[in-house]
């Protein structure tokens, strides 16, 4: 049997959500005004804003200062219509469900993907025209009344930053919009994006007055990345159920217990059969995960690598007889070949890994990854400058790098890979299970494999490095 | 046209519908009825495509609501319970949203659209924004949406309610309207009056189960027993108890009236009157005592009907 489906594919389908509401956004005066108001007030006020620092700054032959504050002010008149959009964002979803609009919507035969993305459009078109149309009026008017025009590489780049920080700031709402039942709730976890954005323009601020302008290309590929992983974030989210479904935002912190426990326990009779499946089960799954972070750690090895010929460590402070002659004595100084050393190596190490699944909760586990790349950066980097060196590299890798790097970087990479898997829930299916579910299971997975590989690899590691490693150090490198 | 078997759904350990099977034909239109929060709004939604069954399945004009929501909602016309309009719009411009949002031609929605806002009176208030519109006016222009793609099924969460008598007289000469050999239709409703008169069969849910499902005539033959006639005399009823045949029993009397029950009033009946002219007794009325929809509704949900007094 056939059904007549809606026959509009996904961009037209989301044009169809989106050009209600953009009418609707445009009846309402509460939008309106503001966007009139930094269309064609804000871009006029700071025309006479660079006017006055031009004019100012002349005065004592520092026209650096209008030179940077102008490029910067045509950021801040793109961005502050942009601000708009979130607030239009964190409006879609809660909005509907609060005026009880949302049922009829989710009842019509618009995918989710159709409904998702026209929310989207629909937060972006009009703040995004303004913000456009702003830059226009700022243009214009620096042309007329100092006669300053804009580098076209200049003005792609503010265009492109503009889009990329609005599609970034839409797709994140629309997000906290989708799982928020009503728009107070949104509000308040809007300061998951806001924060994160303002110092985002504090840093482009900063870039823009310190005139590398082509840090901001590698900004804008960074926030199209975000972007990228929001909306398939989002588009995995969307669930006409949870909608419609959950009916309070309220903390349920029994079930959230009861699910972390099963998923840690994972059925497991005794502690020999619990250590079984964090073999059998666990560590299969981190498989994927895994081989991504091995590749990610030889990849931040290559570029420590490199960076020591781009920077090499000066002659003068590179002193590897002296530092041979007194490994011992260093060695000493920092508590290795003790038991105190042990503690502090295996706590400084364990720190590090609790910091990187921290960073990498809530930043798609990319965080988590680019924190566990410095230290090999690093070795790669002193294995550099001792090539460059004409030193033998094996030779000091395997005495200072090899023994405890055994245990520590398979330690590393599970942990990566168990931090990866759980930043990545928010955007990898889940087999239909909430986010919330799906969160907590992988965190379960990530303590799994936490507490039954990685710290006692850490303890091995530390017990290696500090014990053995220095005796090794001293037979090869100090001679004895 | 409609088929659950087994239907489930449970949210976090709450068990909100278990094991509901019923079927609607073409043609058809059955009345949901159960008190707040018996599961009627989670069947309908899961029904449309909208909440996944946890256990059993259910078809929509031959499309699984699981495998196919698309076309599910394709083939569904639904009334929610709270209409939910755009409240900035006109009527013509959300009819045109939504008729999108099924694929018709403009051409279609704007025809479709005139005439059924003529059928319903609203023709005339077009130039208005919804806001404007009274409680009654919102409710009808929501069945306009959930009838503008001419679905094979409707789905109707409380179509009456909020209307004035005339309004909902309207509505429901509609809804008969609707009723094709091609069309189902499933009405929830409190207003026990509007689905005996509207529906083919009523189901009757309590937390979560289907009690009951049948005509209204079998459901009160079910839950209240078998028919109890009237029997009024023109002089007192003293003995005349002693006159019916064994296939009626006196249930109770008054000082000129008897009731009996009977399994089968066509043939015990003329038997009574024929018993009572041979005892020289005059009959004034003999009628089936009205039993109501409520009453099996009240008996079938578990809440006697003394505590609604």
């Amino acid at each position: 049997m056939t059904a007549a489906v809606a026959p509009h594919g996904v961009l037209s389908g989301a044009w169809i959500v989106a050009s209600r509401e953009i009418r609707d956004q445009l009846r309402d005066w509460r939008i309106l005004t503001p966007i009139a108001l930094l269309t064609l007030f804000f871009p006029l006020l700071m025309n006479f804003t660079a006017q006055t620092a031009v004019d100012f700054v002349a005065q004592y032959g520092a026209p650096i200062i209008a030179e940077r504050l102008i490029p910067f002010l045509l950021m801040v008149v793109g961005f502050f219509p942009i601000s708009i959009s979130l607030v239009i964002a964190l409006e879609t979803f809660a909005g509907e469900r609060e005026r009880l609009s949302l049922e009829p919507l989710l009842a019509t035969p618009l995918s989710n993907g159709e409904l998702y993305l026209g929310k989207m459009l629909a937060a972006l078109v009009a703040p995004l025209g303004a913000a456009y149309l702003g830059i226009g009026v700022y243009l214009a008017g620096l042309v007329f009344r100092i006669g300053w025009t804009s580098s076209p590489v200049l003005l792609v780049q503010v265009f492109l930053l503009t889009t990329v920080q609005a599609v970034v700031m839409v797709s994140g709402a629309v997000v906290i919009s989708s799982l928020t039942t009503s728009v107070r709730a949104a509000n308040l976890l809007a300061s998951f994006i806001i924060i994160p954005v303002a110092q985002l323009i504090i840093g482009e601020s900063l870039i823009m007055f310190w005139g590398r302008y082509n840090v901001l290309w590698w900004i804008i590929l960074g926030q199209a990345l975000v972007a990228i992983l929001l909306v398939r974030s989002g588009l995995y989210l969307f669930d006409r159920e949870e909608l419609l479904g959950r009916e309070i935002d309220a903390l349920d912190l029994r079930w959230a217990w009861r699910t972390f426990r099963l998923a840690f326990l994972d059925g497991a009779p005794s502690l020999a059969g619990w250590y079984g499946g964090v073999f059998r089960r666990s560590l299969p799954r981190l498989r994927t995960c895994a081989l991504l972070l091995a590749v990610a750690l030889v990849g931040g090895y290559l570029v420590g690598v490199r960076f020591a010929a781009l920077w090499p460590v000066p002659a003068a402070v590179f002193d590897l007889e002296g530092g041979r002659a007194s490994l011992g004595a260093n060695l000493d100084a920092l508590g290795f070949i003790s038991g105190g050393g042990w503690w502090w190596v295996f706590f400084h190490n364990a720190r590090a890994l609790l910091l990187a699944s921290l960073l990498g909760g809530f930043t798609f586990g990319v965080l988590a990854v680019v924190v566990l790349m410095t230290p090999v950066g690093i070795i790669g980097y002193f294995a550099g400058t001792l090539a460059m060196a004409g030193e033998p590299v094996v030779r000091y890798l395997a005495a200072l790098v090899l023994p405890h790097a055994l245990f520590e970087i398979p330690a590393a990479v599970i942990a990566g890979a168990a931090i990866l898997r759980l930043g990545l829930v928010a955007v990898s299916p889940a087999g239909g299970r909430t986010l919330g579910s799906a969160w907590l299971t992988a965190l379960a997975e990530w303590s799994r494999v936490m507490l039954g590989v990685v710290f006692p690899l850490l303890a091995a590691a530390a017990a290696v490095e500090v014990f053995v490693t220095p005796r090794l150090a001293l037979l090869l490198l100090a001679g004895g | 046209m409609i088929e659950a078997e087994g239907l489930g759904k449970s949210f976090d350990g709450f068990q909100a519908v278990e094991d509901v099977s019923f079927q609607v034909r073409a043609g058809e239109v059955v009345a949901l009825l159960g008190p707040n929060g018996a599961g009627k709004t989670t069947t309908v939604r899961m029904l449309a495509s909208l909440l996944r069954p946890s256990r059993g399945r259910a078809a929509i004009a031959g499309f699984d609501v699981t495998a196919s929501p698309r076309q599910v909602r394709q083939s569904i016309g639904l009334l929610t319970e709270h209409h939910g309009l755009y409240t900035r719009m006109r009527a013509a411009e959300y009819l045109s949203f939504f008729g999108r949002a099924y694929g018709l031609a403009p051409a279609v929605i704007r025809r479709r659209s005139d005439a059924w806002l003529e059928t319903f009176g609203l023709a005339d208030a077009g130039a208005r924004r919804l806001g404007e519109y009274s409680k009654g006016m919102r409710q009808k222009l929501a069945l306009v949406r959930a009838l503008l793609h001419e679905p094979p099924v409707l789905l109707l969460d409380e179509p009456t309610s909020a209307m004035d008598p005339a309004s909902a007289h309207q509505v429901r000469q509609s809804i008969q309207a609707l009723r094709t050999d091609r069309r189902a239709l499933i009405i929830c409703t409190h207003n026990l009056m509007e689905a005996e008169a509207l529906a083919d069969r009523i189901a009757i849910i309590r937390a979560g189960r289907l009690v009951a499902v049948g005509g209204a005539d079998d459901l009160k033959r079910t839950f209240l027993g078998d028919p109890v006639m009237e029997l009024r005399l023109a002089q007192a009823v003293d003995g005349a108890a002693g006159l019916l045949p064994p296939e009626a029993t006196a249930t109770a009397s008054g000082p000129d009236w008897l009731r009996y029950r009977t399994r089968d009033p066509q043939r015990v009946n003329p038997q009574v009157l024929t018993a009572m002219a041979r005892a020289g007794r005059q009959v004034v009325t003999l009628a089936p005592v009205e039993r109501t929809l409520e009453e099996v509704y009240l008996r079938a949900v578990g809440t006697p009907a003394e505590s609604l007094l």
